[in-house]
């Protein structure tokens, strides 16, 4: 009973090492919440499968596939992972512009990414398949529009970043918000991994 | 936390951490495996037979692997977040691929 | 001084920054006024809030039922046509699993875990406020759908394809249905993560893991099951909205698309969604049990293991609902053969429950009779649950009155009842008065009889045949007697409720003549009994350091030579005052209202006019930046460390602030 902890604190939460598991409240949620975003995923991803040859008479997505283009919007993702981590290592050793650079980096690469997936798009439209062609379309459509999404939210997550760095705020204390950021970066980056793999390059039966 | 403490406490977490070279090296191997997976698709699938798809499934694995251990950092965080994770992708695969087998998927 | 965890956040104690907030978004300094209850981040007031709303929708949901009753009292009734009667036994399904039972568990939740684990908060508390926000939102979304969507909803709770497409449910109710799930569901995904991380990341020192409470750690299973289930339901309402708004063919058969894909997809949702409903009441009754038996829990790990158990391989039998629409003979066996698993680590609880029971000093105190009231009645429901594991009885019970009967003995004579017993035992702790002890027990006898009389009849009906969800039957078949016998048991239900709430009032009033209850009236064993009631804002003075499980009991009694139980302590000795001063507490927020507000108007747009999806997403979109630009800790409020002109030479070695007499802060968080 005497030892009972005289703590007037709350937020002894904010040091990393008053946590019971050693790991700060907002890292630990992160990854909870990118855990959780399995599930949604793997529905989205399972509707494709499940629907990828129901064409009701009309043009597949797989019939279409531009593969070395969705290569090099896949290199371009897969390499803003590592402009990413770039990003965390920099500002970690205190270069916050440097840091400055990879995060808009990171940013810039999404775009190029985005912009890769609505030219996709477009011409996908051009060639037949829309939203509500077959199961199949609405099926590829909302798998990719939902990790589009993902990324995009990624996207506005790093300019408020480069955003903060520029005016200051952002600095090497700062280092686990980059992270926690990163975390969710990565995340999406690993789901296009699996949907370029799954969807794109296993051949349509 | 004071500036100071924090910094320092940023420098004792660098040792764990990857280089940016090692990470450098971790973006050019995912960046080759990548190539060997396009490389299947302008390749004859009958070369590949039975074969392609562990392959890429094989790929895929280690390319998320790669990027969960290193980037992430999973490998030297605590494995609490490694189980969090693990957990929601091992769910989802397992209820996902019962659902598939139900619709005669397979 | 920058907190490390908000960078984009102004520093605290920059009082004369640029940015400030608008007059009316100045966060309130403490207090008990409506503009404090719609900013506050507290976990017992957020819980208090859950609470009341629940019951609300308890009410709303129960008129359904009652309507649904009085036309099935008799055969060949019509008042009610049959599309109207369609929309109010999806309401009443909805309501009741969404709106009143989760978030009633969601109040015992937020109120309790906190204090049972030694915190003073949960992780995020703004976070927090944004769940319950976001869920009324979500709450009123959905019931808005009576008045602007052309009605309820009308495709049953589960919505089956193609029933909810455009075709055959052309009003908005369905898209009010899906919309209002999705915001809802939002809420409970981010108060999942917030209850886990902070029992994971918040336990007093010396409390671990297999010290917390079975309630605490039945709670935590829910959550890791609201937290992964969630997305799976997401992702089937977000395929229903797209059909039936933006013309996708998900669900349309004539387009190649299979129905069944909605049943998976909803019923691996649907399946741990049960357990997400019957586990906290399972942790409710694990600590009345014990309290009344005098008796520690029978069997802790067992308890617990069996609670994690049961969530799972609650992942592994969502079909066993699906067994007559075609899957097929093998998946009907596999699905069969691991529903009749599922019930051994449920035995296990029951087992232990009595166990404890047996050979303890029983008291029949109203909450003690609620909590063996759900032992009974779960058991009962539970057992007609394995004959539907049995997939060719289940063939015959199935969309009969059989199984309606299964699952509201389960989740009405297990979840309501426990958590009506959570009610009696708890609500000193909350209010700081006891509910009458003659009434509870009046209420607790009049639920039982009544909720017998309703759903007793049932298992007879559906086994003579009788069809679910009809909105009559003729005569001659024979239901007439269950069917009045049924709903006049379901007016005996609504009398007991009114009861309920008449107790409340009535108590409070008496409470005035009676001595308050003090910090453990009821000489219980966890955390939260060593603090006054009702519970002070900031919970303990001191946070303490857990020894052993039952933490609480072991400070108020030892063993003596001969390994009697005998009183070391009264409580004035061992329990915390709640006078402690200066405690830092997170300051409350108006952005978590304003976030929430913005999601329904999204919801309208999608449904009426897109140009409101912009107005809501601006207002969304706006107070996600405003909640990330602003202070965790106001800075406006005179107390903490940033505005403590108080005298440190008290303070221990951290610099933290001894809790001894008074500091001149301006008031409370």
């Amino acid at each position: 009973m005497s030892t009972d902890t005289a703590t007037a604190d709350t937020h002894t939460e904010h040091d990393p090492h008053a946590t019971n598991t050693g790991i700060s409240n907002n890292k630990l949620a992160m990854w909870l919440f990118l855990g959780t975003e399995c599930l949604l995923f793997g529905g989205l991803i399972s509707t494709y499968l499940l629907y990828k040859t129901r064409g009701n008479g009309k043009t597949l997505p797989t019939d279409i596939f531009d593969i070395p283009f969705t290569s090099v919007s896949s290199f371009v993702l897969l390499m803003s992972s590592l402009t990413m981590v770039l990003a965390l290592s920099s500002l970690q050793r205190g270069d916050v512009e440097r840091s400055r650079g990879w995060l808009l980096t990171t940013a810039m690469l999404g775009s190029v990414f985005i912009g890769g997936q609505v030219y996709e798009f477009t011409s996908f439209y051009r060639e037949g398949i829309g939203y509500t062609t077959n199961p199949a379309s609405s099926a590829f459509f909302t798998l990719t529009g939902f990790h589009g999404i993902h990324v995009s939210l990624g996207i506005l997550m790093l300019m408020s970043l480069v955003v903060a760095s520029v005016q200051g705020r952002l600095k090497p204390q700062n280092a686990e918000t980059v992270e926690i950021i990163g975390l969710y970066w990565h995340f999406v980056d690993i789901v296009w991994i699996f949907i370029f793999t799954v969807i794109y390059l296993i051949p349509a039966e | 936390m004071s500036d100071t403490a924090a910094v320092e406490h940023a420098d004792d977490h660098a040792h764990d951490h990857p280089s940016d070279g090692e990470y450098i090296k971790i973006a050019l191997i995912l960046g080759a495996i990548t190539g060997v997976e396009v490389f299947t698709y302008f390749e004859s699938v009958l070369n590949w037979g039975a074969f392609l798809i562990p392959s890429l499934m094989v790929m895929m694995v280690v390319k998320f692997w790669l990027v969960a251990r290193i980037f992430m950092h999973l490998k030297a965080d605590g494995p609490i977040l490694s189980r969090l994770f693990g957990g929601g992708i091992v769910l989802a695969v397992v209820v996902y691929i019962i659902t598939l087998l139900v619709f005669n998927f397979f | 001084m920058a907190t490390s965890e908000e960078p984009l956040a102004l520093e605290s104690g920059q009082a004369d920054i640029a940015e400030r907030p608008l007059g009316v978004m100045t966060r309130p300094q403490g207090g008990n006024g409506w503009r404090d209850w719609l900013s506050s981040v507290d976990h017992k007031k957020i819980g208090i809030m859950y609470g009341i709303a629940a019951m609300f929708f308890f009410v709303v949901g129960g008129i359904e039922a009652l309507l649904l009753r009085t036309q099935l009292a008799f055969p060949e009734q019509g008042f009610l046509s049959p599309q109207l009667y369609n929309e109010l036994f999806t309401m009443h399904g909805v309501t009741m699993v969404f709106l009143f039972i989760m978030p009633l568990a969601a109040a015992f939740a937020n109120y309790l875990i906190p204090l049972q684990i030694g915190a003073r908060d949960v992780a995020f508390p703004r976070l927090n406020a944004l769940s319950f926000w976001t869920w009324v939102s979500g709450a009123i979304f959905l019931n808005s759908s009576w008045l602007v969507g052309g009605g309820g909803a009308d495709c049953g709770w589960f919505c089956y394809s193609p029933n909810s497409g455009i075709t055959f449910s052309p009003t908005h109710g369905v898209d009010f249905y899906a919309i209002g799930l999705l915001i809802a569901g939002i809420a409970s995904l981010v108060s999942a993560v917030n209850l886990i991380v902070t029992v994971l990341n918040m336990r007093a020192p010396g409390m671990s893991l297999f010290r917390m409470p079975v309630l605490t750690w039945m709670l935590l299973v829910t959550q890791f099951l609201l937290a992964f289930a969630l997305p799976v339901i997401t992702v089937a309402l977000f395929l229903l909205i797209f059909d039936r708004v933006f013309d996708s063919q998900f669900f349309d058969p004539e387009a190649g698309a299979d129905p069944l894909l909605w049943q998976h997809l909803f019923w691996i949702f649907g399946h741990p969604e049960v357990y997400i409903i019957i586990l906290p009441s399972f942790g409710i009754i694990s600590e009345i049990i014990p309290t009344f038996s005098r008796k520690p829990i029978f069997g802790y790990s067992f308890m617990v293991f069996s609670g994690i158990a049961i969530g799972f391989m609650g992942w592994g039998v969502w079909a066993h609902h699906m067994f007559v629409s075609g899957i097929g003979p093998i998946s009907v066996l596999a699905f069969s053969l691991s529903t009749m698993f599922i019930a051994v680590p449920t035995g296990v609880k029951v087992l232990n429950w009595l166990a404890t029971m047996w050979g303890g000093k029983l008291r029949f105190t109203a909450p003690m009779l609620f909590a063996v009231g759900t032992v009974a009645m779960f058991t009962i429901g539970g057992l007609s649950g394995v004959t539907h594991s049995l997939a060719p009885a289940d063939t015959q019970q199935t969309d009969t009155y059989y199984i309606v009967a299964h699952f509201h003995y389960v989740i009405f004579g297990g979840g309501v009842l426990g958590l009506m017993g959570g009610a009696y035992f708890w609500w000193p702790k909350v209010f700081g008065y006891m509910l009458n002890e003659t009434r509870g027990k009046i209420h607790f006898w009049m639920m039982l009889v009544g909720f017998n009389l309703t759903f007793g009849p049932m298992h007879v009906l559906g086994l003579q045949g009788m069809s679910r969800r009809i909105d009559t039957y003729s005569e001659g078949f024979g239901f007439d007697f269950w069917n009045l016998v049924a709903t006049l048991g379901s007016y005996v239900i609504a009398i007991s409720v009114a009861y309920f709430f008449y107790n409340t009032v009535v108590s409070r009033k008496e409470a005035v003549d009676l001595p308050p209850p003090g910090p453990d009236p009821w000489d219980a064993r966890s955390l939260e009994w060593m603090l006054p009631s009702p519970t002070p804002e900031h919970n303990f003075d001191v946070i303490p350091t857990i020894e052993s499980q039952d933490e609480w009991w072991h400070r108020k009694y030892g063993y003596d030579e001969d390994h009697n139980v005998i009183r070391i302590a009264t409580i004035e000795e061992v329990a915390q005052k709640g006078d402690a001063v200066g405690v830092h507490l997170p300051s409350p927020s108006f952005w978590p209202l304003v976030l929430a507000v913005g999601m329904p108007l999204i919801g309208y747009g999608i449904i009426f006019n897109l140009w409101l999806c912009v107005l809501g997403g601006l207002l969304t979109g706006g107070a996600i930046f405003a909640w990330v630009l602003e202070p965790v800790d106001d800075p406006d409020a005179g107390h903490g460390h940033d505005g403590d002109h108080s005298d440190h030479s008290d303070d221990d070695d951290d610099g933290d602030a001894v809790a001894v007499g008074a500091d001149d802060s301006a008031g409370g968080a």
